[in-house]
């Protein structure tokens, strides 16, 4: 199942009440990088299924949530654990790379 | 074995795989995993690439390119070149999927990537406020004051650009001459918008969390700071050759190295095009004519090969 979407209404339930790590894709339709970077974090997704969900937020829709959580570049990928920020990646990235970046959050 | 693969999806890679697919060498194109179409993904109108009087978006612009190259049977990889060995006749390219391509040309077009200032604090807060994307990341400074670093036509395009969200944006530029095109210079001078900052190189970046300024050392000895909340980085970029550096032949400027009016480099069977090999001119349709005169390259080579063999 690749990555879904997530709104400012499902937020909380998603990400912050998640019993599992959660990786938030904060994305925009306009920005090369993002829609590059999209389908590989699909793909972690699909292999990484049992131990980390991966969402994404259009921060276009939801701009209070990309300021809340100081977004100021895209694609920005914040791993949430407990609902708190663990760790974020900045920039699309080929696939080896992201995942050694998110090595100890994936299966 | 495949007769031409083209590492490189920008204008050079993508012109380059319209001729040699329309050549009938059914090209394969090494894309990238995530730059795929080049660095025109990230630009917004492109105004001086001819049939498109009304202009195009970078972005559109390289999607029929790709559209284009695909009509002819020239197949994509979505993936990266991790090592080439360019130096055999049967050349060898390893992708991230750990997938070896092998082929009996090999169109070199991998364009360049952006500079960096250098500056202790770029990194750390790079995703704090310090960007190379103004498309992307824009937005994130509405009603702000930000600064792009640069001189040329990317820093023009990347403030106005910038001025639809922010209050002010200043462009700081180390010289008072630009390599920016009047028409692009012109716009930004004229833009209520935009302050120009000129003979100001940029020292440093300040901020705890997020980027809050920079230090300037001006021409004339003084120093100032420039209170910002976001920094774009449009000072040029540096040929991407690191995967080829030890095998073919480099300029004195870094480039590959090609011979005169034609791609090819130091190696035969390699060819190269686009902004790998310019260090002067660095625009849209030179790298697609160079794509063109790659492809054309590899195409007489091939023909040779298939000479030599049958004389044989």
């Amino acid at each position: 199942m690749s990555a879904r979407d997530v709104t400012e209404a499902t937020f909380a339930a998603e990400v912050l009440n998640n019993p599992k790590p959660v990786i938030v894709d904060f994305w925009e339709p306009w920005c090369g990088p993002c829609r590059a970077v999209s389908p590989i974090l699909d793909a972690i997704a699909d292999d990484n299924a049992e131990t980390i969900d991966i969402v994404k937020l259009n921060v276009d829709e939801f701009p209070d949530l990309a300021a809340q959580y100081s977004i100021l570049n895209i694609p920005a990928m914040k791993v949430f654990k407990d609902g708190v920020v663990v760790k974020t990646v900045i920039g699309a990235k080929p696939r080896p790379a992201l995942e050694q970046d998110l090595a100890e959050f994936l299966a | 074995m495949r007769d031409l693969v083209i590492v490189g999806s920008g204008p050079a890679g993508y012109t380059a795989a319209i001729y040699g697919a329309r050549a009938e060498l059914s090209p394969l194109v090494i894309t990238s995993s995530v730059q795929m179409g080049g660095d025109l993904m990230n630009t917004t109108e492109v105004d001086n690439f001819p049939g498109f009087p009304e202009g195009v978006m970078g972005p559109d612009l390289m999607m029929k390119m790709q559209a284009q190259a695909e009509r002819f049977g020239a197949e994509l990889l979505f993936d990266d070149a991790t090592s080439l060995d360019l130096t055999g006749e049967v050349k060898r390219i390893t992708v991230g999927s750990g997938d070896v391509i092998e082929a009996k040309t090999v169109i070199l077009a991998m364009g360049s990537e952006y500079r960096k200032l250098g500056l202790a604090d770029e990194n750390r807060l790079s995703g704090s406020g310090v960007s190379w994307c103004a498309t992307c990341d824009g937005a994130f400074f509405r009603n702000r004051t930000v600064a792009v670093v640069g001189g040329g036509d990317s820093a023009m395009e990347e403030a106005t650009f910038l001025t639809r969200f922010a209050d002010l944006v200043y462009i700081v530029h180390r010289s008072d001459q630009f390599r920016a095109s009047p028409a692009m210079l012109t716009r930004a001078q004229a833009d209520p918008k935009i302050t120009f900052v000129t003979n100001a190189a940029v020292t440093g970046i300040l901020g705890e969390t997020v980027v809050t300024g920079i230090t300037l050392d001006h021409k004339d000895g003084t120093s100032s700071t420039l209170e910002i909340d976001g920094l774009f980085v449009a000072i040029g970029s540096d040929p991407r050759t690191a995967l080829v550096e030890s095998q073919v032949a480099l300029t004195a400027e870094g480039n590959i190295a090609v011979e005169e009016r034609s791609s090819k480099t130091s190696l035969p069977g390699v060819f190269a095009a686009g902004d790998v090999i310019d260090p002067t001119y660095r625009q849209a349709i030179v790298a697609a004519g160079s794509g063109a005169v790659a492809a054309l390259d590899a195409q007489h080579h091939l023909e040779a090969l298939k000479d030599e063999r049958s004389l044989e």
